[in-house]
């Protein structure tokens, strides 16, 4: 036909495969049926369920297939923990990442020692929160060696109250999430250029300036990344909040509530509604956070990424 | 604009765990000069530039700048501009910012930052590109961009690590233009790292080569290619013909040599002596392609003079005006100029005058290094 597009003689395999569709996407299958069976069935049960409340808490709370969703706004003992479980996971995220800052800088040159001192600070990843947890208690409790050292010294007439608190919570996420963090913020520092401080030391910049004019714009994007995935491991405490915290008072975060209202309550509905709750506050905070992140500049660092 | 006198190195080395990088360099650098370090990789000139910037600290030596010690500031004390390999322009900043943040280092006010950075991108050409990132510019204009970022602050010295090593052919040779043209209009003090002798020859003043951290040879340009004291040196400055031999006799500045391994086993030549030589030792001649006259091997007989190389045409290149051509002898490949083609596989005599063909020692740890006033 004269004028119209020229008819493609390539085989049908050959256009598909164009477009992206081969024989490879096979190797979707397994991770999707697991994905299916593992994550979007339970999901979708779990929403399920909050819309359907049992009988006492509609009569307690009304709202009709909602009562799950008005308990949680209106049970103050319920909604604190949304508060208690922020007051946690917001400082403990950003002391991990602010901290691991000026650690990561430093074990970017070359000394003695350095394996040696990286392996410290990575070791807790391996620990996990109930080894932690225990550990805690054994070095930070009333009769545990901090308290028994500074009471022989004569420093403190009074064991100092470290653990079954906020403060017992908050260590033990510093102990679990730091060396995570730290981890994270070497490995973007590694992709900044190091000629690009140079660069600036030749034109005059003291170190204040090197880091606060290059170096932090370009790990701002990392930082943001590193913040988010901190607080997201902060913002699920379980164990630790049990185990070191007081877990009827300071320290009732969501997780607990959500545990309490399946384990001792036994109403699922209850808590799949705290669960499903706990993931929309952390999934607010987390396009907070990467909203924030996409304002920064995000090309290349000029390293080796 | 470089507001001192000279700047002086005094037995400047560096050692890296054991092992010397750079050592026992002397140079006297004048105001308003363009120097180049020249040598292979490794060579220790990289390593001589960043001592000098206060990227790497001494190990020996002294750098004085009019008698001022220096090599004890931190290089954002020194007030040198440097310009970098990779270019290191910062990815985050505009064209403008980074050519800025020198002067805002300085503290100056906004309007001199302003007026300095205008005049700066248009010197380097980029008045239109002032606001794009360093990502989106080509590969010239980003270093242009290095070039302005370093000499807007007047520094009094500027140094250049291989600018123009990761840019095509025909944009380096247009590069190596500006920086010439920036030097010249700005006076800058300039110390130029580089592997290209060609790059070294057009651009420098004074030239220096580099040879496992220590200085061979420094010299003008015609100095260097005219005279070179080594055949390292010979070999940087387009003698691409090096070839090992015995000496047989010498006399008068004139050494006769003998090739081994050439076809009928007993070629001779005859050439320049440079440096200490006797009969029986090992030495190598240096021949520039140029200056060899190829004559078709038709009658066999050879016409006296220096000596003459027969062998095979191996391979003709075509480059314009002339053609490249290899030629075989033995199992050594010699490299000629002509203005006809030969054929290829017919064979050829090769002639070069006396003065032409240059005898250096095998050795190189015997080269004293020679600093010719300028």
């Amino acid at each position: 036909m004269r004028g119209g597009r020229q008819r493609a003689t390539a085989s049908l395999r050959h256009r598909l495969a164009e477009r992206g569709v081969d024989p490879a996407l096979l190797l979707l299958v397994p991770g999707l049926v697991v994905a299916l069976a593992l994550f979007v069935y339970p999901f979708s049960y779990g929403i399920g369920l909050t819309i359907q409340p049992t009988a006492a808490m509609q009569e307690q709370w009304g709202g009709g297939i909602f009562a799950n969703y008005v308990a949680f706004f209106s049970d103050p003992f319920v909604f604190d923990s949304v508060g208690i479980t922020m007051r946690l996971a917001l400082p403990a995220a950003l002391f991990n990442v602010l901290a691991s800052v000026p650690v990561a800088m430093v074990l970017r040159h070359r000394f003695r020692g350095k394996r040696l001192l990286t392996s410290l600070l990575v070791l807790p990843i391996t620990l996990g929160t109930v080894l932690t947890a225990q550990g805690l208690l054994i070095f930070a409790g009333r009769q545990g060696w901090i308290n028994r050292t500074l009471l022989a010294s004569g420093l403190i007439e009074e064991p100092l109250r470290l653990v079954n608190n906020y403060l017992g919570v908050m260590f033990s996420l510093v102990i679990t999430g730091f060396p995570f963090a730290f981890l994270l913020i070497s490995s973007y520092l590694s992709g900044i250029d190091p000629s690009l401080e140079q660069a600036a030391k030749t034109l005059g910049a003291g170190w204040w300036q090197r880091f606060r004019r290059i170096v932090l714009p370009l790990l701002a994007p990392g930082l943001a990344t590193t913040f988010v995935l901190t607080f997201v491991l902060a913002f699920s405490v379980f164990p630790s909040a049990r185990l070191v915290g007081d877990a009827m008072g300071e320290t009732r975060v969501m997780s607990l509530m959500a545990f309490r209202a399946f384990g001792e309550q036994n109403d699922y509905a209850m808590a799949s509604t705290i669960a499903l709750m706990m993931g929309a506050v952390e999934l607010i905070v987390v396009v907070a956070v990467l909203g924030l992140r996409s304002l920064l500049y995000r090309g290349t660092t000029g390293g080796k990424g | 604009m470089s507001d001192f006198e000279s700047l002086e190195l005094w037995g400047v080395g560096r050692r890296f765990g054991g092992v010397d990088a750079l050592s026992g360099l002397n140079l006297t650098i004048r105001s308003g000069e363009f120097v180049a370090l020249l040598g292979p990789s490794g060579c220790g000139k990289s390593t001589a530039l960043n001592c000098l910037a206060g990227l790497l600290p001494l190990t020996h030596g002294e750098i004085r700048l009019d008698g001022r010690r220096i090599d004890t500031l931190p290089p954002e004390r020194r007030g040198f501009g440097m310009v970098f390999q990779s270019y290191a322009l910062f990815p985050h900043l505009s064209v403008e910012k980074n050519v800025a943040f020198g002067l805002q280092m300085q503290g100056l006010p906004r309007a001199e930052i302003d007026s300095r950075v205008r005049e700066a991108i248009a010197l380097v050409k980029l008045g239109e590109h002032a606001k794009k990132l360093p990502g989106q510019l080509s590969g010239g204009q980003q270093q242009r961009v290095a070039i302005a970022r370093a000499v807007v602050l007047e520094p009094s010295l500027v140094l250049m690590d291989e600018p123009l090593s990761n840019l095509d052919a025909k944009l380096r040779l247009d590069m190596r233009t500006e920086i010439r043209r920036l030097h010249q209009s700005l006076g800058l003090t300039t110390i130029y790292v580089t592997h290209d002798q060609e790059e070294a020859l057009s651009l420098a003043d004074r030239l220096v080569v580099m040879r496992e951290g220590r200085v061979q040879q420094v010299g003008t340009p015609d100095q260097l290619y005219e005279s070179p004291v080594s055949w390292y040196v010979a070999d940087f400055m387009g003698y691409r013909n090096i070839l090992p031999a015995t000496v047989v006799s010498v006399s008068g500045g004139e050494a006769v040599v003998e090739l081994p391994g050439t076809a009928d086993g007993g070629v001779r030549l005859t050439g320049r002596a440079v440096g200490a030589m006797g009969a029986g030792d090992r030495v190598r001649v240096a021949i520039r392609p140029e200056d060899f006259a190829v004559a078709s091997t038709a009658g066999g007989g050879s016409t006296g003079g220096a000596g003459s190389i027969t062998g095979a045409v191996s391979v003709v290149e075509y480059h314009g005006r002339e053609h490249a051509v290899g030629v075989q002898t033995g199992d050594t490949m010699l490299h000629a100029r002509t203005t006809t083609a030969p054929d290829v596989g017919g064979a050829v005599t090769l002639t070069a005058p006396v003065e032409r063909v240059l005898v250096f020692p095998e050795s190189l740890d015997a080269v004293v290094p020679q600093e010719v006033a300028a």
